[in-house]
């Protein structure tokens, strides 16, 4: 038989049922990979070993593992979004998805690495230092939910939580060979979720196939009253979503997502991919979604403005690091601040503080939130004529690990492709559509309309059982 | 679009309640003109007469609740992870002049 621990979810759930597989022998088996690999994977932060057994045997998720970001709050359980200013932070209460997780059964396994706060695109930020891409060492996972993702191509979990602002469940899902899927804004609560950019962060899974990004989707979906942005529609069955068929589909491939300076390996496997669909019935057209160019300018204003104002809550009074000695409290707010952020943290509050300070709101919050109008135009008139959009999930594969530490805009433009989607509130997937000669895995991004995540759950199932590329593994 | 030089950066520091090295202020100086300079392509886009976007769905309504008592954190739990406290309360450097 296989490792326990390089099954999917719906496999495992079939074997409890079938076979009596004991849901113990499952997170041991997790547990002993996670002791053999991730020395070298640097997935993990904590391994919470006394969430390892929940006793609900009848919910969806009974018995299987979930590895949370560590910017996620579980209850007396330490949540540091890889941060120093939150060292110790034990949150008094569980975010809401974690709460869903444990009625459904679900086994908590610990917390995944990230970049500090969710900024970054590479998990170097994160202060425990970067996580490794299981497909070359050498590589960064993605970010900024790397050490989710990198967990799941490493078997080192069943399933993951990320967080995704501008790319971050998506982009680390393509460079690591996984699914990731930004829902809808508002599908998901975010209570519980430390805030990024409250206007365009959203929890979602990362997973080893599409049928367990549906399984997972369904259990964390929801509204709730103590995230009032979380909207009050029913939740669909998304396992009947995964119907092998998209005969008549109508599917837009926007041309401004191939431009030059897209890796070609990256552009062959993605056309190659869209001609999949095609052949298998889905009617393919050329769309046009005009201001892409100015979505990555708009979002490094938004995003850094909204997070300068979240991130004013550590200052050392309630919660985390507080520095000794200060002359007084302001002096206390700028040597705890100084001394917690990291680099990154420090960038994009600056940039954040100064996109709202006086006399540059206008030229820069305001004019980037009407670009904003502009993109989202961009999506409501194409989605008229299609019903869903397909393109790269990112224009490079994994790149080396310190390539793009020195320059931060060269970092940013690795999210060009995913931060449409946030912006524009739209949801995303990304699945694996290739490997590049030297082995790394390739993303395919499929969008659709609000709150339509079953047409992306149906293309992306389609597409993925007519492919083997979900099934390989990397060496470890 | 404005500029941003090393007087700047000090200036939102400040305001965000950083200090910053010598060194950190050299680096994001420029860092951050780099990333201004590429932000600036924004110009470009007419949005005369478009509204903001600060919210991406247009379902979002305002929500109200009835205002009934619920059990909410007690102090003991809130204060759990406070760097510093003192009986029910968060204790900070003395604010107020005097003894």
């Amino acid at each position: 038989m296989e490792n326990l621990y390089s099954l999917t979810a719906h496999a495992l759930k079939e074997l409890m049922k079938k076979d009596g597989l004991n849901p113990s022998k499952i997170s041991e088996d997790v547990f002993g990979r996670i002791e053999a690999v991730d020395g070298r994977v640097k997935a993990i932060v904590r391994v919470n070993k006394s969430k390892f057994s929940n006793t609900k045997s009848s919910g969806k998720l009974s018995g299987i593992p979930i590895l949370i970001k560590d910017n996620i709050c579980v209850k007396d359980e330490e949540t540091t979004c890889a941060s120093k200013i939150l060292e110790g932070f034990r949150p008094p209460y569980d975010a809401t998805v974690v709460k869903k997780l444990e009625e459904a059964g679900a086994v908590l396994i610990g917390k995944a690495n990230m970049d500090e706060f969710a900024f970054g695109s590479s998990c170097e930020t994160s202060c425990y230092g970067p996580t490794k891409n299981p497909w070359d060492l050498g590589r960064i996972p993605g970010g900024s939910s790397g050490g989710s993702a990198a967990a799941v191509a490493a078997d080192e979990t069943i399933l993951a939580l990320g967080s995704d602002t501008g790319g971050s469940i998506r982009q680390p899902a393509a460079l690591c060979g996984v699914v990731g899927l930004k829902p809808t804004y508002g599908r998901v609560s975010r209570y519980g979720l430390i805030a990024f950019a409250s206007s365009l962060d959203q929890i979602g899974p990362i997973t080893k196939d599409v049928e367990d990004a549906a399984l997972l989707l369904g259990v964390i979906a929801g509204h709730d009253e103590m995230d009032s942005t979380s909207v009050d529609i029913p939740v669909p069955d998304y396992t009947k979503s995964l119907v092998k068929d998209v005969k008549g589909m109508r599917v837009g491939v926007p041309k401004e997502y191939f431009i030059k300076g897209i890796d070609k390996e990256v552009d062959e496997a993605v056309k190659k991919a869209i001609g999949l669909l095609k052949s298998l019935g889905a009617k393919v057209a050329e769309i046009s979604l005009p201001h892409t160019e100015y979505a990555v300018s708009a979002y490094y204003i938004v995003g850094p403005a909204e997070a300068s104002s979240n991130l004013a809550r550590f200052d050392g009074v309630q919660y985390g690091l507080r520095a000794d000695r200060p002359e007084d409290m302001i002096d206390m707010y700028v040597k705890t601040r100084s001394k917690g952020f990291g680099d990154e943290a420090k960038r994009r509050i600056l940039l954040g503080t100064y996109c709202l300070s006086t006399g540059y709101y206008d030229a820069y919050y305001l004019k980037a939130q009407k670009i904003r109008t502009r993109i989202k135009e961009d999506f409501e008139s194409a989605f008229k004529a299609c019903d869903c959009i397909i393109t790269p999930t990112t224009p490079s594969p994994a790149f080396k690990i310190g390539e793009k530490t020195n320059d931060p805009l060269s970092m940013y433009l690795s999210d060009i492709f995913t931060i449409p989607a946030n912006l524009a509130g739209i949801p995303a997937i990304s699945i694996p559509c290739g490997f590049s000669k030297d082995g790394l895995p390739i993303g395919l991004q499929i969008l659709a309309k609000p709150f339509d995540e079953e047409t992306i759950f149906r293309a992306a199932y389609t597409f993925e059982q007519s492919t083997e590329y979900h099934k390989r593994k990397p060496e470890l | 679009m404005k500029t941003i030089d090393k007087a700047v950066v000090k200036h939102v520091a400040h305001l965000a309640r950083l200090s910053l090295s010598d060194k950190e202020l050299e680096a994001y100086s420029s860092q951050l003109a780099a990333i201004l300079s590429y932000i600036s392509k924004l110009k470009e886009v007419d949005t005369e007469n478009v509204p903001p976007t600060s919210h991406a769905l247009s379902t979002l309504k305002n929500v109200f609740r009835i205002d009934v008592l619920k059990p909410s954190l007690n102090a003991d739990d809130a204060l759990a992870n406070a760097p510093q406290k003192e009986e029910s309360f968060f204790k900070v450097p003395q604010v107020i002049e005097g003894k």
